[in-house]
Parts: C-alpha cells; structure tokens; sequence
C-alpha cells in the first residue's frame, strides 16, 4: 500500500472570465448594449490563462490572420494600447469584429488551451483592446507620400471600408460611394444596437475619413453612373465592388405579400438604421405584433426576434427547419436570444401565412420536419413529416432566410460575369473580376456570410489592385 | 445637401397644398429620366420616401418634383424654401417609361398630383413622334395642375372634374371609356395617379386589350431592392416597384393588394402628424 503513487491531480477545465452582461428581463426591453465588456482586471485574468503556444493554431483560425498570441501577450503585460495596434496591423475593425465574429468556429476553435478548458476568450479582448484605444484617442498612422491614382469603392460595408483603408495607408486616392445615407452597411442598417452600438460603427467610418478616404453618400453606383463612367470619365483607375448580398429573399408559400409580413432586411433596416425604436420622434414608422415568428436560424433572424421583444412584442418564436445544431447563427447569440424568452420551434417549416381576408396575418400554418440524408452542404437534409401540418397563432412574420445580390451593378456593367446565383465572378487569388481593373469581394461574391470573411475579400483586393496598378 | 432653387404651389384648396420644388442635384439631373423616382429625406431624424421625377433639366443640373402634403413628411418638406436644403436626395432610381417609342396613339393620364408625374413621360412620347391624347384629372378645378403644360405638348386635350367644375364631369374614366367607345384606334395607354383611378383604368381598356402601363406609387425604404417593402404581385408573382418598376402592366397588377400595403402604416402616419403639428405647427 505504502508505495502506491499517490495519482496526480488535474486541474478542473477552467471557463471563460464571464462577461458582464445587461439582464436577460431589463434587456429584453431596451436597445442598449447587452454584453458591457471587460474591466481591465478581468482582461488581465483571463489573458494570463493565454499559454503562449510555440506553434499558436488560433492565427490561422481567423481569416485575416490577426496576431492573436501577440496581442494576448501585451495584454497579460497590461499594454492595451499596443494590443490594439497590434491587432489592427491586419485588422481595421476589431471593436466590430470582437463584437460580431463567430469566434467560436474560428480563432477560438482552435485554441489549444481549449482542448481541455473552454478555449481563450479571444474575441472578448479584442473587443476589451479596442474598446479601451478607441476611447483613449488613437493617433493616425503615418503616412506614405501620395502615388497619385485613383481608386473608387463601391460599398461602404465591411469588405468596402477594409479595401479603402487598406488602399489609403499604400498611397492611394480613395473615394467609396455609397448608396445610403450613412456608411457601415449590415453593421449600420442590419445589426441591432443591442449588440453593435452605431457609435463604433460611426468611428470607425471617421477614422478612415481622417486618413483621407472620401465617402459619397446617396451614390447608387448603377443608377447614378455606371463603373465604366467611373474609370472612362472620372478618372479612376481601378474599382473595388463591394457592394453586399442586400436582395431580400421571400417563400415561395401564399400569405408572404400579407401586410403583416416583412423581410428582416425591412424590419431591421427601418428600426437601426432609421431609428425606427425611437419613433415618433424619428419619422420612419416600424409595425410589431404581439406574436411574432421569424422564420430562419441564422444571425439575421435571431436579431430580427431579438429586436421584436424590445419593440414590445409578447411572443416571440423563431421557426427553424432543420434542428438546433444546424442552426448558422453565433452561439452566443443563440444563448442570449433564448435567455431573453425568445422560443424555438425547431424542425418546422412554414407552409402559407394565414390572412384574415383583409390585411392583417391570423396565423402561420407550419409542417414539422425531421433530419433526413446529408445534403449537399454536408447537414442532413429535413423533409417533412407527412400530415403533421399545425397552425402557429402569431399575427406578424418576418422572413430571414437569405438575401441575395443585389443586381443592380452586374446588370450595368458589361463584361461582368456573374454565377448562376448572381455573385460577381472574380479571381480568388486577386480578387478581380472578368472586367479588367475592377474587383470585388464580400456578399456580393460569397453571397451572405461573414463581417471577417468580407473584410478578408477586401484586404485580398486591395493587395490585388495594387499589384495590378503598380503594373499598369 | 441638396438645395431648393425654386418653389411653387401649384394647387391649395382649404390648406391641402400641391407644391413643386425644383433641387441642385447635377449627377441625378444628368441621368435621370421619365418615369424614374428619386428617395428622398427631409433631414436627419426624416424617413426617407419616394418621389417621382416630374422634371429635370440637365444643363441646370435640377431636378424637379411634385408633392402632394398630406403626411408629416410631406408637410414638413412643404415648408422648406427656396435657399434652404433637403438632407439626401437619391437617385435617379427605378427603370425609365419606354417612352421614347412610337406606339401611334397614346393616351397619357395623369389624376391629382399623378399630372404632373404624367406631364414629361407625355412629352417623351409626343417627341418620339406619338399622336398624344392627354387626360387629366382632379377632384375639381382647384386641384387640377399642369393644365396648361399639358395643353401646349397634347393633339388632343381632355380635363375631367369629379363634380364638373371644369371640364368633363365625371373621372378620367369616362372620358377614356368614352374615347373606346367612338372606336378610336387606341395603342397604348399611361396612367398614373391615385390606386383606384389606375385600377379603373387598366379595367376600362382591359376587355380591349390596349397595352396599359401604371406607375405604382408602394411604400418604400431604400428604393434600391434591399428591402422589399414595396413588393407588389404582378400577374401573380412578386415583384419589387423599386427595381422592377415603378411601372408595370396595368392588367397584371394586383392593386386591391397595393392598396391594402399602402395603408401599412397608416395609424402611425397619423401619430406622426398629429405629434409634429402639436409641436408648433411643425418646424
Ligand atoms: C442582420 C444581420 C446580422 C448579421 N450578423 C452577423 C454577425 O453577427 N457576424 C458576422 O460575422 N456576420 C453577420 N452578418 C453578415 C455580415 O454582416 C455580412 O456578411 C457583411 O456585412 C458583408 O459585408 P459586405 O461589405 O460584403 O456587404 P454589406 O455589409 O452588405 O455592405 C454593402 C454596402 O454596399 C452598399 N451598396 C449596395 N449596392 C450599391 C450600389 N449599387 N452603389 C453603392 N453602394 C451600394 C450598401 O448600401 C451597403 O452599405 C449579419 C448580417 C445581417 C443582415
Ligand atoms: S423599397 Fe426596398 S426593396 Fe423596394
């Protein structure tokens, strides 16, 4: 007995430092910021579990390739601002990008320290470095001297601003033209404040601005002028598209014309961009019922039902067709959702919108669904279940199951190919499309995907366009 | 910004004005054509709506447009000047008339505050070498607008008045219906102007058959196909006014539809007013 080993102890895994968050039941009700971010001490803690691996796997989880260990490293010593610098080094938008990334299929994914533990919490000190910069006051970046070559961007969205930024600090004149009112894109009119304060957003757009980028509101690239004027007559060189997947896409089941029936892109759009939550003192009305389903499982419509609590609906249900793991959304946005007493139907899919024969929806008839064979994209595929059609007793529908491109561009353009989807064609490598000296990324390429992976596009065609300018 | 270089009340009965205003906005007068609209928002907490080009002028860089005021917005424009700015001016947006065609003789339309929204797709079409019939329409006299500009590009000119005090007595309609009775050889007709005279249009010349183009007037947000807030059927399938219009086959639109979706926001609307109007009568 005496020489038995005594068993070595291991550690517990170890959680994330949680983040301080607004609660569920006050939140549910009012648009500011849920999560509230880091103090300075708990940044440290939870950095200082940061093994500072040899070979990081983190880095190439992320798609810009953001110098994780790095910048963890200087947050463990306390130097946040540097943090920040570092991190903006290859990334334009880290106060975003900590806020809206799915961290958890990317940097996070592969932490090491995470096979054990639940991984770094990487995105929330992004957001913490970012934060604290921003509100300290950063100073510009110097300066290279001017080349002397015009550049227009189309698109003020994620993929737009990084290629502008990206083009500014090489030397270039940039001018992005945008079609709303306001910069940001999804950030600025699909994003709920809750979870991306417009202040960040609106910042960020003012710091490209100090560096010399000129932006042109009310510009629809298209309508307005072709890209071909754009390079004959206004003297641009090259043309970045980046001009996002906004075509919001409806069933193809009866009822979707209904009054009370509204694309998330219409929702969201008149309640963050236009202010909608504030009317009447803003002018743009926005409709909520008191039973509302949001018909789709991704990003777009777990802020659509979020975004319905807080306009005071009772019931909010989001409809999903496949079950809960194959739902696209961020995790963590499934987990506030939930906790804010949004309601999963899960496995159903809507069949036709039920009308009271004038205007207004009485119910969404629905058929539950069950997990068949894997498809193409690798999910098992849901089909329905004979005979199990119900009706849902909600009186507003929004529909968050896609967009598509907008075509406005490609179908004034010549010479622009374009998929069978409508994306923009382009050369994976230089980001450019089939018409010379122009390029493109983000939604309009990908269709609808990520804030980081747009902003990857972007810094791929900025490199693109200065290779290809630096020839020319 | 965007300024107002000219503004005119063409019509103002107890209080309901018509008002034209012509804007500075070069890079949509050099492009814009009949039949395309612009958005627009009055200032920073304003919505945006849109609003057909009546005309433009290119050499000028202006672009004029004609508004009814009936909703805050509307009013709240009505009370800018000639000197002062308006916020965002987008466009121009949506697909032009196919007006620069000769179809023989046409008929263009134009009922209330659609006259002047009528007015330059009627004179594209008399340039393209078109016998052009115009019809235009009001409730009654105070309210008929571009009478004269109307008059001086038409071969042959018609008014209607809903209680006859000027014109023809009855609606835009009967003088239309009466025009098909005659057997005239009508080859198309234009019409635009409130829901129900464009559904009574396209049922007057739809046992006919005569091509019947409407310019819908939905609910929009961005106006460039982002939304789908103005989505309309069309020979049963949806369409978005914004991208795919505004003008559409008067015989495929499902306009007891439109309407219904134009009254989306209609107790809003009217919270809207009533609150600006509590604040000093606007401003
Ligand atoms: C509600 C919602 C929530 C989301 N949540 C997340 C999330 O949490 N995390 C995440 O990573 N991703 C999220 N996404 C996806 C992400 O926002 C997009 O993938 C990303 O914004 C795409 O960037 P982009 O620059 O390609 O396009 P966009 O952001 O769509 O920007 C395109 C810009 O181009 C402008 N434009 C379009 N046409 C023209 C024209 N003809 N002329 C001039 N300008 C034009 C548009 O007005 C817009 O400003 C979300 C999307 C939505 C809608
Ligand atoms: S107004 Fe938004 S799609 Fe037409």
């Amino acid at each position: 007995m005496a020489d038995e080993k005594p068993k070595r102890k291991r550690k517990p895994p170890t959680k994330k430092v949680p983040m301080p968050e607004q609660d569920p039941d006050v939140r549910r009700r009012n648009f500011e910021e849920v999560a509230l971010g880091y103090t300075a001490e708990q940044a440290i803690e939870e950095a200082m579990k940061c093994l500072q691996c040899r070979n990081p796997k983190c880095i190439s989880g992320c798609p810009v390739e953001v110098p994780i260990k790095q910048f963890v490293e200087l947050v463990q010593e306390g130097k946040f601002v540097e943090a920040a610098m570092k991190i903006k080094e290859t990334n334009s938008l880290p106060a975003v990008c900590g806020r809206v990334c799915p961290q958890e299929t990317q940097c996070e994914a592969s932490c090491i320290y995470g096979i054990r533990n639940e991984p770094i919490a990487i995105g929330r000190l992004e957001r913490f470095v970012a934060d604290f910069a921003r509100q300290k006051g950063e100073d510009l970046p110097e300066l290279p001297p001017k080349i002397g070559k015009k550049v227009a961007v189309i698109g003020c969205g994620p993929a737009g601003l990084t290629c502008a930024g990206d083009l500014i600090l090489l030397g270039y004149d940039v001018t992005i033209f945008e079609a709303f009112h306001k910069g940001g894109g999804v950030l600025q009119y699909g994003i709920p404040e809750f979870r991306l304060p417009k202040d960040i957003v609106d910042a960020e757009i003012e710091y490209l601005q100090r560096l010399g980028v000129d932006i042109k509101y009310n510009f629809v690239i298209g309508k307005i002028r072709t890209i071909k004027e754009l390079m004959e007559v206004d003297g641009y060189e090259a043309v970045f598209i980046g001009s996002g997947a906004g075509a919001p896409n409806f069933m193809h089941i009866e009822g979707m014309n209904l009054v009370d029936v509204f694309s998330a892109n219409e929702f969201l759009t008149r309640v963050n961009l236009m202010k909608g939550y504030r009317f009447p003192e803003y002018d743009t009305p926005v409709n909520i019922g008191n039973k509302v389903a949001v018909i789709g499982g991704g990003n777009v419509a777990m802020d659509a039902a979020r975004t319905s609590l807080r306009l005071g609906a009772e019931e909010v249900y989001i409809v999903y067709r496949r079950a809960r793991e194959q739902m696209p959304a961020r995790a963590e946005e499934i987990h506030h959702a939930e906790e804010e007493g949004v309601q999963f139907k899960l496995l159903m899919n809507p069949v036709e919108v039920l009308g009271d024969g004038a205007k207004h929806v009485i119910g969404m008839k629905c058929i539950r669904m069950e997990l068949g064979e894997p498809d193409a994209s690798g999910r098992r595929r849901p089909v329905p279940i004979p005979n199990s059609e119900f009706v849902l007793d909600v009186d507003m529908v929004i529909v968050a199951i896609g967009n598509s491109p907008n075509p406005i561009i490609p179908s004034t353009t010549p010479g622009l190919s374009v998929s069978k989807w409508g994306t923009i064609e382009i050369d994976e490598e230089t980001g450019m499309t089939t018409v010379p000296g122009v390029f493109a990324g983000g939604d309009i390429v990908t269709g609808a995907a990520t804030v980081i992976s747009a902003m990857g596009a972007g810094k791929r065609a900025a490199r693109g366009i200065h290779e290809y300018l630096s020839k020319n | 910004m965007y300024e107002i270089t000219k503004k005119k009340v063409l019509a103002n009965v107890g209080g309901a004005r018509t008002t034209l205003m012509v804007v500075k906005a070069p890079d949509v007068a050099r492009v814009c054509l009949p039949g395309q609209f612009v958005m627009i928002r009055v200032n920073e907490t304003g919505e945006r709506i849109p609003l057909t080009v009546a005309d433009f002028d290119r050499d000028r860089g202006e672009v004029t447009i004609v508004f009814q005021e009936v909703g805050k917005t509307t009013k709240l424009l009505g009370t800018l000047e000639e000197g002062e700015f308006i916020q965002d001016f987008v466009g121009p947006l949506g697909k032009a008339t196919p007006a620069d065609k000769k179809y023989g003789t046409v008929v263009a339309i134009g009922g209330g505050c659609g006259s002047a929204i009528a007015y330059p797709v009627a004179r594209a079409f008399k340039d393209a070498g078109n016998y052009l019939i115009t019809i235009n329409g009001a409730r009654s006299m105070d309210f008929l607008i571009y009478r004269d500009e109307m008059k001086s590009i038409s071969d042959e000119w018609y008014e209607t008045t809903d209680d006859g005090s000027c014109g023809v007595h009855g609606f835009v309609t009967t003088v239309l219906a009466d025009l098909i009775e005659k057997g005239r050889d009508i080859d198309l007709v234009f019409a635009v102007g409130p829901v129900p005279m464009m559904k009574f249009v396209a049922k007057t010349t739809e046992s006919k058959g005569i091509h019947t183009i409407v310019s819908l007037n939905s609910i929009m947000v961005d106006g460039t196909g982002m939304c789908g807030a103005c989505r309309v059927s069309v020979g049963g399938q949806m369409k978005f006014s914004c991208v795919d219009g505004p003008e559409f086959d008067g015989h495929q639109v499902d306009f007891d539809e439109l309407m219904r979706r134009l009254e989306a926001y209609k107790e809003k609307e009217a919270i809207s007013l009533e609150e600006w109007e509590k604040q000093a009568g606007g401003r």
